[in-house]
């Protein structure tokens, strides 16, 4: 019997510094997840977590952290040609089919942003496949901006508007929640909009109250969860609420689903 | 039809089971594992004779960790990879086994199973492993004890495929169904037929209504019921590690030696009563209020589990109020729970009693 608790090697090719606290890692790998899936990541003797994938390319995928825990802080002291350990892709992730021709909204807060980087990418590339774009990022200060690059290049193919919650001398941005961006949005039909939210556990459940004010259908709302897991494989029990496990049925859920599962 | 041996023809029945190679399990006495020192306690254990078994109590532990150990080692690592093949691990227990055990407990694996073997893309490849060896020898219980709930959870009763052999323990006979032909051979030569089909638990002292479903909404989450849990609860997860379904496991690396070389990926219980159930790196955490996790609990074995495989996961068996320091009954607790639902509550009235 195949062992699914069982890793794969894969070598780090790159690790690009975001901010003074995150980092991506471009590592060898042959897994192809979809946006928003998440692989189990582990060093053996230090642990294992589940982390969403931030990018995708031909034989790699991108991996982005925060120093936050004791595998990401192991993490960190690797560089290119070390090794770790891969073993997914797990969960649903965004979808793409549901997006299709609608006007699609993005509100990433944070690290939230990382697993919503391919669905932007796959968008940016395609703008004809949608109504209208937009992404609404929100991050603490401006030295916690992620993916600057990405930011500019995607601000020449959807609208772009990233806010801090605390200014900082130099920040011409917006400063903010991003929750006091939805008001403003220009949503020409609500009915046919898709949201997609993504952050910490209160930004997500308030960015997607202002966006249910702005009559956005609730079907049309989908968020990632985030929760602790031990297997990604429905066994550990951890990321269980309600009849949901977060790791099999998430971590993509629509918000008609989401909304039923309180902690 | 069954057959009646007496009780020595039955450790001779073991014995030729175990000739077999079939380990039997049984619940037993754990010297030294009891709650002060030089006390024993009633757990699952391998037995050879009759005088092993402690039938007259319920034992304190249930049987899971025959197929779902506390520590498991999953595979083994060196210089950071994966060193040899996960199937060699826990090879010594690959033995078969046949595990007497009471209805409850019998149905506490199918719940097991649910999780295990049915919940997500595979199987899990160590839990199914020990399960294909198993057979599973019900204990006739019929009177059940203090704590017992079964007949309100529908889990006093088993289907006679869900059974390799059932046995009726007297003060001087044991009456034997064998289903399972495998098991037929060690009686040869034993015993007289006898007419036998197991009894089962008809009324429990305890009885406990589960509320429907349907009727467990979210507003109940708020209910001022949970919150003198929290005053009550310690969190110390005896309810967890003594429940028959409780299925939940921490990851752990251990590093043989002070270079890092050499190690082993585990995995141990845990339970939601527990801190840092759901902790993540980065400090956030759900149902830090042990009320909070006493409903996750309560939702989770009446109501979510049903939703999900189509059966409540609890079984009744009572033991998370045997062994619970705060004295606090999961039965009550449903019943409360019951209570709020079928009667409403006026707002303001306060829970504490």
């Amino acid at each position: 019997m195949a062992n699914p608790y069982q890793s794969e090697a894969a070598r780090i090719l790159a690790v690009r510094r975001e901010t003074a606290v995150d980092r991506t890692f471009r590592i060898a790998c042959a897994l192809r997840p979809a946006p928003g899936q998440f692989v189990e990541v582990s060093l053996p003797g230090v642990g294992e977590a589940p982390i969403s994938v931030s990018g995708l390319g031909d034989g790699w995928l991108e991996l982005t952290l925060r120093k936050v825990g004791c595998l990401t802080g192991a993490l960190f002291q690797l560089g290119v040609g070390d090794q770790l350990q891969v073993r997914g892709p797990y969960g649903h992730g965004w979808p793409l089919a549901a997006f299709a021709g609608k006007h699609l909204v993005v509100a990433a807060g944070g690290t939230g942003l990382a697993p919503v980087r391919m669905l932007i990418d796959r968008f940016a590339a395609e703008p004809a496949a949608l109504a209208g774009f937009e992404l609404l990022a929100g991050f603490k200060t401006p030295a916690d901006l992620l993916f600057q690059e990405d930011l500019a290049r995607w601000g020449r193919r959807l609208r772009v508007q990233a806010t801090v919650d605390k200014g900082a001398p130099g920040w011409t941005g917006r400063v903010g929640l991003i929750t006091a961006l939805v008001p403003e949005l220009a949503l020409p039909a609500p009915a046919e909009a898709a949201v997609v939210v993504v952050g910490p556990p209160l930004m997500m459940k308030f960015t997607a109250v202002e966006f249910l004010r702005r009559g956005i259908p609730e079907e049309n709302l989908w968020l990632s969860f985030e929760r602790r897991m031990q297997c990604g494989l429905g066994k550990c029990g951890h990321c269980k609420i309600d009849a949901t496990y977060v790791c099999l049925d998430g971590p993509v859920l629509n918000y008609t689903q989401a909304k039923r599962l309180l902690d | 039809m069954g057959t009646r041996l007496s009780l020595q023809e039955f450790d001779q029945a073991l014995a030729g089971w175990g000739a077999a190679g079939l380990t039997a399990i049984a619940p037993a006495l754990m010297p030294r594992g009891g709650r002060f020192s030089d006390q024993e306690v009633v757990g699952y254990r391998p037995v050879t004779r009759l005088a092993e078994f402690v039938l007259d109590r319920k034992s304190f532990f249930s049987p899971k960790e025959t197929l779902f150990p506390i520590r498991e080692t999953l595979f083994r690592f060196r210089d950071g990879a994966a060193a040899e093949p996960a199937a060699a691990e826990g090879a010594a227990d690959d033995r078969p086994r046949l595990i007497f055990l009471r209805p409850c407990d019998r149905q506490g694996f199918d719940r097991l199973d649910s999780i295990f073997l049915r919940n997500g893309p595979e199987p899990d490849p160590y839990y199914a492993r020990r399960r294909e060896r198993v057979k599973f020898a019900l204990i006739e219980c019929t009177a059940g004890f203090d704590s017992c709930f079964c007949v309100s959870m529908g889990t006093n009763r088993v289907a006679p495929e869900q059974y390799a052999l059932a046995a009726r323990f007297a003060a001087d006979a044991v009456t034997l169904e064998i289903r399972d032909p495998e098991l037929a051979p060690a009686l040869a030569g034993l015993g007289a037929p006898a007419a036998f089909a197991p009894e089962f638990v008809r009324e429990n002292r305890l009885q406990v209504r589960v509320p429907p479903a349907e009727q467990v909404t979210p507003e109940l989450f708020a209910d001022p019921l949970w919150r003198e849990y929290s005053q009550r609860c310690i969190g110390c997860g005896r309810c967890n590690t003594s429940c028959v379904t409780c299925s939940c496991f921490n990851m752990q690396d251990v590093l043989y030696d002070a270079a890092g070389r050499l190690g082993e990926r585990r995995r141990v219980w845990t339970g939601c009563h527990l801190d840092g159930f759901t902790a993540m790196a980065g400090g956030h955490e759900f149902r830090k209020e042990c009320g909070d996790r006493m409903r996750f609990k309560t939702m989770h074995k009446i109501n979510d589990f049903q939703r999900r495989f189509g059966q409540p996961m609890c079984v009744g068996c009572g033991r998370c109020e045997d062994v619970c320091p705060e004295y606090i009954s999961f039965a009550r607790c449903v019943n409360r729970l019951d209570e709020v639902i079928r009667k409403g509550r006026p707002d303001g009235e306060s829970v504490s009693k």
